[in-house]
């Protein structure tokens, strides 16, 4: 049998498109709040205004002859990040970690020159990462020093942390890990490795690769449930103040460990896919349910995280 | 969670409009349900001939008028005559007219008739009770013996009409009813005689239909007033009821055919049996019914057949949502699909495909060049779509070239949308690798292919097009597909593993 039975899905409360699309996305997240999560640039500075923290802005460009100041603004650093402000799906983001008389590299090694740079840039500009092509503004960001914590999980890349916040409560997570089939990406889709993390303690609890449950990681062959993020208050508590900043119910945050700073906010997502329950090896309805049909929501951040690492941790039956 | 109630009563209210202007339009206008279907139409020709006498000359005479029968086409010619056809409640009738005319004359009527199926003679209004017709002395007794005689073998005034017609045909008639019959025609006699008992008759002419027959007749039957309808009884050979085949020419009770100014009066029928498009012929009895008033039959030939094409869109349109949203299937481009299966239409199937598969493979090589460049979004758009253009009319020439004719509907395919696709397949390319364009752009084929198969047929063209109440039904299809939120089939494998079994 390659389908599952309706039923046995809806037993085991998985989330499909349709519900999320009609039943969440459309009735919790209002169209007009959209701009603070789809904009990288607008989330920032609203992170910023909120106390959370966030990789270092180093500047904007927004206009093509701006693009000569670049070697300026990164004067002096030892590497840099340049996002387009509304990429989504990590497109067009262009990581150096050395930067050397002038002279740029990429975590492989291999050279960037500073045209190519500029080139780079100037795609940003005229739209080729956005949704619908528009005109955009690429943003240049300090290098994040990644938290070592995590070392031999991940291949070549950033590992991060995605957390579901419904109405300010963070209900299931996942730590997504890039592998070499990824190429360096934390994108499930493209071969990523996803680890469900118990909301009670941080500790990895199932993984998979390509929707599929592996145990152990496919490059580096450490298992993968031996996970434990660390910070994981931090992070439940920035997940959780996102909500009262994006006023957006359903809610995806992703977000880095820094090995100085501690957790950083990277971005907030409106439409979070539905792979993270996978990752858990359980449906998320039974947690949105669980919020919904709550009385009392008018919690500070500390009650709601509180409340969330009680009841939606592993051991708990929501 | 505010009330789902009226939208499913919008919902509910679409459909069963839809539904029942269909219906309506497939039972009241006779709009075949399926395409092709055939119907027998008549093609009558009546041919008056008289003797003018010199002077100014006046034919009246009678059209046909017979619930069985609908008038599809007429027309009466007759050169130097004036003609007007008049209405009341006698029936219809032609009128010629001449200032003078001599010598034998010619006039013709032809009607183009189509069966309607309805075989009975409903009264629109009870008749009055018949004056009862005066005997002459010499026939009084004898037809005041056999009516009675009639009379008391029967029950109703349909079992009197019967009884009578079986009397007046026998093969052994009764004195009386020989005596009558040396003086009076059959027919005319028969209604006498009902009259006499107060029973609503009246004789009718009627023509037998018969393939390729030439110089009939008209032939008289009675028909009888009971409850609510006229029976036809054949006064010659004594059988009641309507034969298939007849063609009731004339109720009016009176002569078919009256001549002022003429003489030797005749009128000969020919006919001829056809077979015509069901649809063709509702077409045109809603001409003649002024039932065509705002309807799409109207326009002209061609915004006709444009028309056809773009109803044909919301069948595309319900297929993308219904692959996206219940089956899960990846396009690239939202309805892009259904804008490739328009033109599969145009070109055929296999033709579309190889067509669609060698533009876009060319178009994605000269794309991966034109990336080098590093060109603003804006320009490099513009460039694929002239390369497209510049494309087909490769594709074009060399097939005209090479004699293949299917080549040359390659031009029917929207170039901005190739340019569009080769340019998010190609960028798909880039950032996700191949075998992601391969998921999307056969995702995309498929559901283009299914949209075709669906648009294609026939019969979704018949009835996209003559039965428009159809597109309410999409509409609340659509609308509902909007509200649904269960798994999509693809979902059921994905999540397989969190089923627990």
């Amino acid at each position: 049998m390659m389908f599952a039975r309706p039923r046995a899905l809806a037993s085991q409360g998985v989330l499909g498109m349709n519900k999320r699309n009609i039943d969440f996305i459309g009735r919790y997240n209002p169209r007009k709040y959209y701009k603070r999560v789809d904009d990288k640039l607008t989330t920032k500075q609203l992170a910023l205004a909120n106390d959370i923290a966030v990789p270092d802005l180093i500047g904007t460009v927004s206009e093509q002859h701006e693009i000569a100041h670049i070697p300026e603004m990164v004067n002096n650093r030892t590497g840099f990040v340049i996002k387009p402000s509304q990429g989504s799906g990590g497109k067009g983001i262009l990581v150096i970690t050395k930067v050397e008389n002038g002279r740029y590299y990429k975590p492989n090694g291999n050279e960037v020159t500073p045209s190519e740079v500029d080139r780079h840039v100037s795609n940003v500009l005229s739209g080729l990462f956005s949704l619908g092509g528009n005109p955009d503004v690429a943003i240049v960001e300090g290098l994040i020093e990644f938290d070592p914590v995590f070392d031999g999980y991940s291949y070549e890349g950033v590992p991060d942390i995605r957390l579901i916040v419904f109405k300010g409560f963070p209900i299931m997570g996942m730590l997504r890990l890039s592998t070499a089939a990824s190429d360096g990406k934390a994108n499930l889709h493209q071969g990523a490795v996803g680890v469900g993390v118990d909301i009670g303690t941080g500790k990895g609890l199932h993984a998979v690769q390509f929707d599929q449950p592996i145990d152990f990681h496919p490059d580096t062959n450490k298992k993968l449930i031996d996970i434990a993020v660390p910070h994981w208050d931090t992070l439940l508590h920035t997940a959780s103040k996102a909500y009262e900043m994006s006023e957006l119910g359903y809610l995806g945050t992703d977000m880095v460990l820094d090995q100085k700073r501690g957790p950083l906010l990277l971005e907030l997502n409106a439409r979070p896919g539905l792979a993270i329950q996978i990752a858990n090896g359980r449906g998320i309805l039974p947690f949105l349910h669980h919020v919904e049909n709550l009385k009392n929501t008018a919690m500070s951040v500390e009650e709601r995280v509180a409340y969330a690492k009680k009841h939606f941790c592993s051991t708990a039956q929501p | 969670m505010h009330s789902r109630k009226p939208f499913y009563l919008l919902v509910a209210l679409l459909f069963i409009s839809g539904l029942a202007a269909s219906i309506y339009r497939g039972i009241e206008h006779n709009v075949p349900f399926l395409p092709g279907k055939q119907v027998q139409s008549w093609a009558v020709d009546a041919k008056v001939r008289f003797q003018a006498t010199g002077e100014s000359a006046e034919v009246s005479f009678s059209l046909p008028e017979d619930p069985a029968y609908e008038v599809l086409v007429e027309n009466a010619t007759s050169p130097g005559y004036g003609l007007s056809i008049t209405s009341d409640e006698e029936g219809r009738r032609a009128v010629w007219s001449i200032r003078e005319a001599a010598g034998q004359q010619d006039l013709y009527y032809k009607v183009t008739l189509i069966p309607t199926g309805v075989k009975q003679i409903a009264a629109s209004e009870e008749p009055q009770t018949p004056e009862p017709y005066n005997w002459p002395a010499t026939e009084k007794a004898a037809a005041e013996q056999a009516i009675e005689e009639v009379w008391s073998r029967s029950a109703t005034n349909l079992s009197f009409a019967q009884q009578l017609n079986k009397a007046l045909t026998a093969a052994e008639r009764s004195q009386n009813i020989e005596l009558l019959l040396s003086s009076n025609r059959p027919a005319r006699l028969f209604v006498r005689m009902l009259n006499s008992k107060g029973v609503p008759a009246q004789t009718v002419s009627g023509l037998f239909l018969e393939d390729q027959r030439r110089r009939q007749q008209l032939v008289t039957f009675v028909e009888v007033y009971h409850d609510g309808q006229w029976h036809l009884f054949n006064p010659i050979d004594g059988t009641q009821g309507r034969p298939d085949n007849l063609l009731i020419w004339d109720r009016s009770g009176k002569s078919t055919l009256d001549v002022i100014g003429g003489i030797n009066s005749q009128v000969n029928f020919s006919m001829l049996q056809d077979t015509r498009s069901a649809l063709a012929t509702s077409i045109d009895v809603m001409k003649n019914s002024d039932a065509l008033d705002f309807s799409l039959y109207q326009l002209p030939l061609e915004e006709q057949s444009l028309f056809k094409g773009i109803l044909l869109i919301p069948i595309g349109v319900l297929m993308v949502v219904f692959l996206r949203v219940i089956i899960g299937i990846k396009t690239s481009g939202t309805f892009m699909p259904v804008l490739i299966a328009l033109a599969f239409i145009q070109t055929t199937l296999l033709t579309g495909l190889v067509g669609f598969l060698l533009i876009v493979a060319f178009g994605l090589m000269i794309r991966s060049y034109l990336s080098q460049l590093n060109l603003l979004l804006i320009s490099r758009i513009s460039a694929v779509i002239i390369v497209v253009i510049g494309i087909i009319g490769l594709f074009t020439l060399l097939s005209y070239k090479f004699g293949l004719s299917e080549g040359l509907t390659i031009t029917f395919f929207p170039m901005i949308i190739l340019a569009w696709t080769i340019e998010r397949m190609s960028i798909l390319w880039e950032e996700e690798g191949a075998k992601e364009v391969f998921v999307q752009g056969g995702g995309s084929l498929f559901v283009a292919t299914l949209a075709y198969m669906a648009m294609s047929a026939t019969w979704i063209q018949h009835w996209v097009f003559n039965f428009l109440g159809i597109h309410l039904v999409i509409l609340a299809m659509v609308l509902l597909m909007g509200q649904y939120t269960g798994y999509k089939l693809l979902e059921l494998r994905r999540f397989k593993p969190l089923a627990g079994e």
